[in-house]
């Protein structure tokens, strides 16, 4: 054993690697895509590791690799879950033989995701078993359990950490490389009426994961993470039941308050047994969870099943909101409800002023993101046009934001292809534009696009091709021609996927080339039928520039419309507020202002991009 | 040692890396540490904030409002976002340098940074405040405010670490050809 300071997802895949892992397949999205990431960088040599094309191949692949025998882990964000679920709702009824955790990152706020969907929730209507960690520490150790589990009970397992534990660090304890445990595989055993799924086996399966799982309940109220704390005597009336970090949101607010508190780690399958002695002699329950009410209606549903007279409250009560992630201050505030002030506390806290306003900062698109370029291109190109700008799941999602306005629409990985085939379908006036990332396109853009193709749409299909998964922080994709292992692989081409679809107008242009970029969009946009263009151009952290731009104030005319059509951080008013200035710690040297600029007085910026039209080989 | 650190400022300006030397300081004295912090699409020129927890007694590495001892601010208006965190006798080290956000740029919402300095003299008695723009040209280099700004919250006695756990902390962290000029940012406050 040793110590090591590690972010919460570092600390998990320290955990699998050492539970023996053997394969490691995952889609990036934040909160999880560090998991994966360490797997590759601490690999001790034996295990396989792989970025997916998306979810459901990554679980597929955990899958096979478990029907072997060998252990294996797939890794996810909470709405990844959503494109992996065919599979995992299948799989629960097919069962693994090596353990097979699926690990999901929820996101509360959400902060970074386009849901506040709850794998708690998944877990019960999926019938998996879940474990939810409440530290960094409890993570390592908890993944591990989570294999030994699946492989002792035959079910893939869900791992499921928010984000204040996947991107939450601590200095914690992990074994050495020489204690990880060396799992062998024993292949796969040819057996169809165990691997093939038919409905015969589906509801002999469905009967045998009801029954284990209530056997399960039994077994997980003699489970240490879930635990009974503090006042567990007969005099106790009220407690407090919660999850996650919450529970230490909530251990850090009692400064000496009492209360029996219920820990729960494995909210399904729910450990009834152990609830029934926590309830016991109690009048009250607070019930502190992020996201769904899970473990509020496993308390409320107790009550009933054995007549407790218990009040239970929490979201559905309206004592905890109902949505956003849970903090310090309002679950001191709930607790303070509960049980009163914390003694020695002031009863109110100094308070401060008011602040003169503070700047506003929503995300934006980096300086020199050449997404910004193609959007403007579209957006010279398509002036005065009836137009839908869909969106989708990327760093170009903040097209959306002023000055650019360049997203109507975004809902999910992929789905902008379909939704302007829908608007399109209704409105044929409409010129209708799907923007869509590279790493996006292989996920899930490829089927939306036969759909608009085979299905005679009239769209016009943008890829903002940067060579890179962006927005989760740079990982490899089929297009980029490297692999998370370090392989360096044949390139799949976006522009020979689309010509084999049978799209006849597929061009590819730098958008960092103003006016090309405009005159192809203008000629592309008139084509009738599926069309597409490619906007290449590598992400501003691929590339380093090699020359920034600078403003010439005598040529400065002061009109500030480099300003106010791009919107770039690094361009700036100088002290006066009368002419544009460029920062130079941000300037990547795009020169998109140097070819808006009227007065010409923008100048210096150079960046050796990938060369425009021309496919690498 | 317990200690309640929070670093802010705005997405690449750092405050990652000045949050791992810390905690690398903690470790080396091999005391519990926490921290918590702004990962995604925030960090595309969004607030962003550290939070770091040393010594016993922590649980979740999020710092409850009132609490924390010392706030790092690479932004005047950030710093004042995280004020009501500070507790009432902590201190404040923050770079007079303010980053203007697009909005401002575009004229869609007002920031004045000296309203924000201003501010932070009327309502926290212990302020440092650094010229993180002369320390820079200074240095030569923008990439070492973080260290910079570590250096004045070691002068003010509010980090609770020695100028030789940093020192160590950088011989350990800091690339060899990058080792003298983050040397010379982290006394830069001592020697100006």
């Amino acid at each position: 054993m040793h110590k090591e300071f590690l972010m919460g997802n570092e600390a998990i895949a320290m955990g699998a690697l050492a539970a023996g892992v053997q394969l490691v397949a995952g889609y990036p999205g934040t909160p999880s895509t560090e998991v994966l990431e360490t797997i590759a960088r601490r690999n001790p040599g034996n295990v396989y590791v792989e970025w997916s094309v998306n979810e459901k191949a990554g679980l597929e692949v955990a899958a096979g690799a478990a029907y072997t025998g060998a252990r294996a882990l797939v890794t996810m964000k909470q709405v990844g879950l959503n494109v992996a679920s065919d599979p995992l709702m299948s799989l629960e009824y097919i069962g693994v033989k090596g353990g097979l955790v699926v690990l999901v990152a929820d996101d509360p706020g959400p902060i970074s995701s386009q849901t506040e969907q709850d794998t708690r929730t998944f877990a019960m209507f999926s019938k998996v078993p879940l474990f939810d960690p409440c530290s960094v520490q409890e993570a390592y150790e908890m993944i591990q359990e989570a294999f030994d589990f699946s492989e002792k009970y035959g079910t893939p397992v869900f791992f499921r950490a928010t984000t204040r534990i996947d991107h939450g660090y601590e200095g914690i304890l992990i074994k050495d490389p020489q204690e990880y445990i060396r799992h062998e595989a024993q292949g796969f055993i040819k057996d169809s009426s165990r691997w093939v799924i038919f409905p015969r086996l589906s509801v002999r399966n469905h009967a045998l994961i009801e029954k284990r799982n209530d056997e399960l309940s039994d077994t997980l109220s003699e489970y240490p993470g879930n635990r009974i704390l503090f006042e567990t005597g007969a005099g106790c009336q009220k407690g407090i039941a919660t999850h996650g970090i919450n529970f230490m949101y909530t251990t850090d607010s009692l400064e000496g308050r009492n209360a029996r508190i219920l820990k729960i780690a494995t909210p399904f399958p729910f450990p009834e047994k152990l609830a029934l002695s926590f309830l016991e002699g109690l009048d009250e329950v607070l019930c502190i969870e992020e996201l769904d009410p899970v473990i509020e209606r496993a308390l409320t549903f107790v009550c009933g099943k054995y007549g407790l007279k218990v009040k239970i409250r929490g979201k559905l009560t309206g004592d905890i909101p109902p949505a956003g992630e849970n903090t310090p201050e309002l679950v001191d505030r709930a607790v303070t409800g509960l049980l009163g002030p914390a003694a020695g506390r002031a009863s109110a806290p100094e308070t401060l002023p008011e602040p003169p306003a503070l700047p506003v900062r929503p995300p934006v698109l980096c300086a020199g993101c050449p997404h910004r370029a193609s959007f403007l291109a579209v957006k010279e190109a398509m002036k005065g046009k009836k137009t839908i700008y869909c969106g989708d799941i990327g760093c170009y999602t903040l097209g959306n934001a002023a000055p650019l306005d360049m997203c109507d629409t975004c809902l999910c990985m992929g789905a902008g292809i379909g939704i302007a085939q829908g608007v399109g379908h209704i409105e044929p006036d409409t010129s209708c534009f799907a923007f869509v990332g590279d790493s996006t396109f292989f996920a899930s853009g490829i089927t939306g696009t036969i759909n608009a193709f085979y299905n005679q749409a009239n769209m016009t299909l943008v890829v903002l091709d940067n060579s890179t998964t962006a927005m989760t922080g740079h990982q490899p994709h089929p297009g980029t021609g490297r692999t998370v292992m370090g392989q360096v692989v044949e390139k799949v081409s976006i522009e020979k996927v689309l010509l084999a679809i049978g799209l006849k107008v597929v061009e590819t242009v730098d958008p960092l080339d103003f006016q090309a970029a405009v005159e192809t969009t203008k000629r592309v946009a008139a084509q009738p039928g599926v069309k597409a263009i490619i906007f290449r151009s590598p992400c501003i952290s691929v590339i380093r520039p090699e020359g920034k731009s600078h403003v010439d104030e005598k040529k400065c005319i002061g009109c500030k419309k480099c300003i106010k059509s791009l919107g770039c951080p690094a361009l700036t008013l100088d002290s006066d507020g009368k002419k544009a200035r460029i920062d130079d710690s941000l300037c990547t040297g795009c020169t998109l202002c140097e070819q808006i600029c009227p007065a010409d007085a923008i100048s210096g910026g150079r960046k050796n991009g990938l060369a425009a039209g021309k496919e690498e080989a | 040692m317990r200690k309640e650190i929070i670093l802010c400022g705005v997405g690449g300006q750092g405050t990652i890396l000045a949050s791992r030397l810390i905690a690398s300081a903690a470790m080396n004295r091999d005391l519990p540490i926490l921290t918590a912090e702004t990962i995604g699409m925030a960090q595309r020129g969004g607030s962003v904030f550290s939070h770091i927890r040393i010594g016993e007694g922590a649980g979740s590495p999020l710092i409850p409002k009132g609490k924390a001892d010392l706030i790092i601010g690479f932004e005047p208006g950030e710093a004042v976002r995280q004020l009501p965190f500070l507790k009432p006798d902590g201190t404040i080290v923050v770079n007079k340098r303010p980053v203007m956000p697009v909005s401002a740029s575009l004229g869609q919402s007002a920031y004045n940074p000296q309203a924000m300095l201003d501010y932070l003299r009327q309502n926290v008695r212990h302020v440092i405040l650094v010229d993180g723009d002369k320390a820079t040209a200074a240095l030569g280099s923008s990439k070492v405010l973080n260290v910079v700004l570590l250096g004045a919250a070691l002068e003010s006695g509010a980090l609770g670490f020695s100028e030789e756990d940093l020192q160590k902390v950088l011989q350990e962290r800091v690339p060899e050809r990058f080792l003298e000029l983050n040397r010379k940012a982290l006394s830069w406050m001592r020697n100006r």
